[in-house]
């Protein structure tokens, strides 16, 4: 068991054979109309991902099976924020839910006070409480990101349970008892659509926000930062800031779809809208598809939200959805530790070409391309 | 006043129950790198075991702890086997990070054995001495509490004479100061490690009883009892048994004193917010070590 000791990152990051036919950053840089096919491969892909998830309510007119596809879509969005600040950045947070719960609450606040009727334009509301997450999140980053690794993994757990008592006990956010949204009187076979339609215009505005952020300099220090963080300091990365920011920006989405689940439920309860399970499944949904990676979360929700409504609603106990979410989540760290697309997109490289053994490492193939491109000139200044 | 000095009283009392619990967790992290946050819903473990030992059987608290114990002994044992030491193919960085994401996962997947088990209504052990108290100057001292406090007393006196007097305490203490160092003068650091997750994980047994001896329990109990240890150890400092025991009588002295002259509601966002700003301002602790390990 010595293995910890030899795997530790020594030298330069992103060391591999400049020749490998493995890499994708190298095949990239040689050949431009390989990569422009590539690009428009993916872009017809999201569309027809997009197509697909806007014909399900009409497909499958079926209330129940709505309400499951709005909550698959709430943590699909939940997952893509989580993994944009944790796959990126190396940093893991277990204190997101915080900012689901803030987003929750802010809408229900909100809508009682704006005094707008229950319809359409309640909707207008949701950016506003991703908003009023956003700022929460400022004060949250900036004394959390002092620490690092495990202690920031506990800082994070330490504020999520202040925001949970602080919603237990504050009156005028309803104390236990937790504040109402009056719902809009459309007809019961259709009304989970309009916050199905909600939920998806929102997860496809977050993924569009990361694909972006992935291919900027932003993203590009954000991931120096994940493969060290001192030397992404010492060539010019404003660390700090950098992190602050890509926090910040994760914790928008998740206060947006606890606005939406705030709406789709009528009620919010601090036992749900501050959940420490919501970190927990959003952790496994990263990790089984893949952190640091655009579609692993997508997947990794795409496959665990519908498994665990159905749980729900099969047994109604919520002590099987603990059972079972944990041991997913302990088979995954123990035999997926890279998530599901990296490591089946490594068995398909490595079907067509032998690739010599790697370190396990956390993280996805085309971010050590990523780190390369910016220790190669670039990227941070 | 006289309300003040009680809540001290019960502070240090039960102060030292806590340090007992946090002994385990603290120890574990100096060995193996591991917070191992499902150290309190194991503390929930064991006091179940308790009530089941004692509802079912008749069993005495405090005999029962001499089954209680070697279980809990082989449940961290089998935990440090089956799943810390598959982590260790990862690079250091990540291995600390995952470790705790697999304890979480220990204790999600516990908390709900025992929910599905024993169910979601509150429960607590019953002995004849759980409600008397000794009467002292005035001052009430609730036996249970007395009894708890000079078990933890025993338990981490035994701790200290393991650590420091005895051979296998070397290997341990070597094995804190630098894995590596201990591997290459022929120390088996599996072994160790293998051995102070159980030890760790079996004084949860003890912690547990006088737990759920003073407090009504359910499954969902650990969620609140897990940034308490938290605070206390980081309090502490990571690493450090005696740093424990005062940071525990420490903070729930202080806890008390919260409740009394404040609300007991708030009182239990005294740990988290004493918890954040030692992380934020002195993250080694007021007594830990210097620095992460060195390697």
């Amino acid at each position: 068991m010595t293995r910890r000791d030899e795997t530790s990152p020594v030298g330069l990051p992103g060391e591999r054979d400049p020749a490998d036919p493995a890499d994708p950053a190298v095949s990239d840089e040689e050949d431009p109309g390989a990569r422009r096919r590539e690009r428009v491969r993916k872009l017809t892909a999201a569309v027809l991902a997009v197509a697909v998830l806007v014909l399900v309510p009409v497909m499958l007119p079926n209330p129940t099976i709505t309400s499951i596809g709005v909550f698959t879509l709430i943590f699909m969005t939940g997952a893509t924020a989580w993994n944009g600040f944790n796959g990126y950045s190396g940093y893991v947070s277990l204190g997101h839910a915080a900012f689901y719960g803030t987003g929750a609450y802010a809408f229900a606040m909100l809508a009682k006070h704006v005094g707008l009727q229950p319809g359409y334009s309640l909707f207008a509301l949701v950016p506003l409480a991703g908003l009023v997450a956003g700022v929460v999140a400022i004060p949250f980053g900036v004394v959390a990101l002092r620490t690092r690794r495990h202690q920031f993994v506990i800082v994070t757990i330490a504020v999520f349970f202040v925001f949970q008592l602080l919603a237990y006990n504050l009156s005028w956010l309803g104390g236990s008892l937790g504040l109402f949204v009056s719902q809009p009187s459309w007809p019961g076979e259709t009304f989970n659509d309009r916050y199905y339609y909600a939920a998806l215009v929102v997860l496809v505005l977050t993924v569009a926000l990361y694909v972006k952020m992935r291919n900027s300099r932003f993203g590009l220090q954000l991931c120096a930062i994940r493969d060290d963080e001192d030397r992404a300091l010492s060539v010019g990365v404003h660390v700090g800031r950098v992190k602050l920011v890509a926090f910040v920006i994760s914790a928008i989405p998740v206060g947006m779809v606890g606005a939406i689940y705030a709406y789709f439920v009528g009620q919010v309860l601090p036992q749900f809208a501050f959940d420490p399970l919501f970190d927990v499944a959003i952790a496994v949904m990263c990790f089984t598809g893949g952190m640091g990676t655009l579609t692993g979360p997508l997947i990794g929700a795409l496959l665990l939200e519908p498994l665990q409504q159905y749980i729900t609603l099969q047994f109604s106990a919520s002590a099987i959805y603990l059972v079972v979410y944990g041991a997913l989540f302990l088979l995954v760290i123990l035999f997926l530790p890279r998530g599901l697309i990296p490591t089946t997109a490594q068995a398909w490289r490595a079907r067509r070409s032998v690739t010599p053994e790697e370190p396990v490492e956390l993280g996805a193939p085309p971010l050590a391309a990523l780190r390369r491109r910016l220790v190669s000139g670039g990227g941070a200044r | 006043m006289r309300a003040v000095a009680q809540g001290l009283i019960d502070g240090v009392l039960t102060g030292g129950v806590y340090a007992l619990m946090a002994a385990g967790l603290t120890l574990i992290f100096g060995v193996l790198d591991v917070i191992n946050v499902a150290q309190a819903i194991l503390v929930v473990v064991g006091a179940y075991l308790s009530y089941t030992l004692s509802i079912h059987l008749g069993l005495d608290l405090f005999l029962g702890l001499l089954v209680t114990m070697p279980a809990m002994f082989l449940f961290g044992a089998v935990m440090e086997w089956g799943l810390i030491r598959r982590l260790r193919g990862l690079h250091q960085g990540d291995f600390v990070v995952m470790a705790i994401l697999a304890s979480y996962a220990v204790a999600t997947i516990t908390e709900g054995v025992l929910d599905l088990v024993y169910g979601p209504n509150y429960v607590e052990l019953q002995a004849p001495y759980v409600n008397r108290s000794y009467v002292l100057w005035g001052m009430h001292f609730p036996e249970i509490y007395v009894f708890g406090f000079l078990m933890a007393l025993v338990l981490l006196s035994a701790f200290y004479a393991v650590l420091y007097r005895t051979r296998f305490g070397k290997m341990l203490r070597a094995s804190v100061q630098n894995r590596t160092a201990a591997r290459l003068i022929g120390i088996n650091v599996d072994r160790v490690a293998f051995i102070v997750f159980g030890i760790g994980i079996s004084i949860c047994a003890a912690g547990g009883m006088i737990f759920g001896a003073t407090n009504a329990f359910n499954a969902n109990s650990g969620a609140d009892l897990v940034s308490r240890l938290l605070t206390i150890i980081v309090l502490g400092g990571l690493g450090s048994i005696g740093g424990s025991l005062i940071a525990a009588i420490l903070m729930i002295a202080l806890q008390n004193l919260v409740a009394v002259v404040w609300s007991p509601i708030w009182s239990s966002a005294v740990f988290s917010i004493v918890l954040i700003s030692v992380m934020v301002i002195r993250p080694n602790g007021l007594f830990g070590r210097i620095g992460a390990r060195a390697q």
